[in-house]
């Protein structure tokens, strides 16, 4: 019976929209931690303690050298804006991947490249 | 042997270089800890093949002395000993390359997904790390540039030409994903005690993952010559628990959310 309902949670989780099915148990193992760490934490602590949460390792990515996952992921997410609009928060993980992992220096240039319209990238 | 320590240790680093040092620095990660056990692994068959070598060299320096042997055998084919002297030593080498070769592709395998993201940039000369995982737009970030502290200004306890202004702080236990990049020439991001030395190369990103396993304060240097400053650009490393982490992260945080 408790685990039905354990499941019955999980399966729950990971049908919202921000998680996909690509990291769905990571995801949720990390929230369930996550949940338990703050709940420990939220008497004492601020309530808006951070989450310990970054851009997951990646299958695309699998050697030292992340360039390429930086810049896939800041295009994935302006190709999702531009495909879903500007607030769709399905977007919003793939903006937390991309600020992870690339440095702002190279943000910055991109986002002035594409006002420029000199992006290299497949937008 | 003690009198020298007296003289050099008198304080004691705790994970920094240390006067006369031979040996490693205590491991504070397991790639850390397996390099050291490699090193020792592979010392065993140094030693055994060392003290062979000696052995047959000054035993044929002695019985084949001109004067005690002016004629030496002329031995120029034997089955056994060149089958001997085949597989010997490809078993020694098998012996030293496995492990080797397990704990290289170790250390690059991201075993579990990070839970955090630092990225470290070189800079001539000093390092800037940014934490953006907390981040809610492009510009926001926390940012922090760690130069030296000057000889001059050092206090009583500190190391010279390790000691930074701003060190970068990180969960003890936890996933760390490190992104370590330049923004001029070439630098490298190493810190013994974390087995972690990476090439920072200008428009690449290089990832290292470390589970530092215990609390401390961990010291390293830029490792690839880099200019003038090469050497006057360390950097340290603070280990705390992952409750003081995220407190500290969302302390630095709430400031400057309250500026924007």
């Amino acid at each position: 019976m408790h685990q039905y309902h354990l499941e019955k949670a999980v399966e729950d989780k990971s049908k919202s929209p921000e998680v996909t099915s690509e990291e769905a148990p990571a995801a949720t193992e990390e929230a369930r931690a996550n949940e338990e760490n703050t709940s420990e934490e939220v008497a004492e602590e601020t309530p808006d303690e951070i989450k310990l949460e970054t851009a997951p390792a990646d299958f695309r990515f699998p050697t030292t050298n992340q360039t390429r996952h930086c810049f896939t992921r800041y295009i994935e997410y302006h190709r999702c804006v531009a495909a879903k609009g500007d607030e769709a928060p399905e977007c919003d993980k793939f903006s937390k991947f991309y600020r992870s992992l690339c440095p702002g220096e190279w943000v910055d240039r991109w986002n002035e490249q594409r006002e420029n319209g000199t992006f290299p990238g497949p937008l | 042997m003690i009198v020298l320590k007296w003289l050099f240790l008198t304080i004691s680093p705790c994970d920094a270089a240390e006067p006369w040092q031979l040996g490693s620095q205590d491991a504070a990660t397991p790639i850390m800890q397996g390099i050291i056990d490699l090193h020792h692994d592979i010392f065993f068959f140094l030693i055994l093949i060392l003290v062979f070598v000696l052995w047959i060299l000054v035993r044929a320096l002695w019985h084949f002395h001109y004067k005690e042997n002016a004629i030496p055998q002329r031995i120029v084919h034997g089955t056994t000993i060149e089958i001997l002297r085949t597989i010997f030593p490809s078993l020694i080498s098998m012996f030293i390359a496995i492990p080797s070769f397990a704990l290289l592709y170790s250390m690059d395998e991201v075993v579990v997904d990070p839970a955090i993201t630092i990225k470290a940039i070189g800079h001539q000369w000093y390092w800037t790390y940014e934490y953006s995982d907390y981040n809610s737009s492009d510009e926001q970030s926390l940012t922090f540039d760690s130069y030296m502290i000057p000889e001059e200004d050092l206090e009583l306890g500190q190391s010279r030409l390790l000691e930074v202004d701003n060190r970068v702080v990180v969960p003890a236990k936890t996933h760390l994903r490190i992104i370590v990049t330049s923004a001029d020439v070439p630098h490298s991001w190493a810190v013994p005690s974390s087995g972690v030395k990476c090439d920072a190369v200008p428009g690449r990103l290089n990832q290292i993952s470390i589970l530092v396993q215990r609390e401390g304060v961990y010291y390293g240097q830029c490792s690839e010559i880099c200019g003038t400053n090469h050497a006057f650009t360390p950097i340290v490393v603070e280990a705390v628990p992952r409750k003081d982490y995220g407190s500290r992260v969302s302390n630095q945080l709430i400031p400057q959310t309250g500026e924007a």
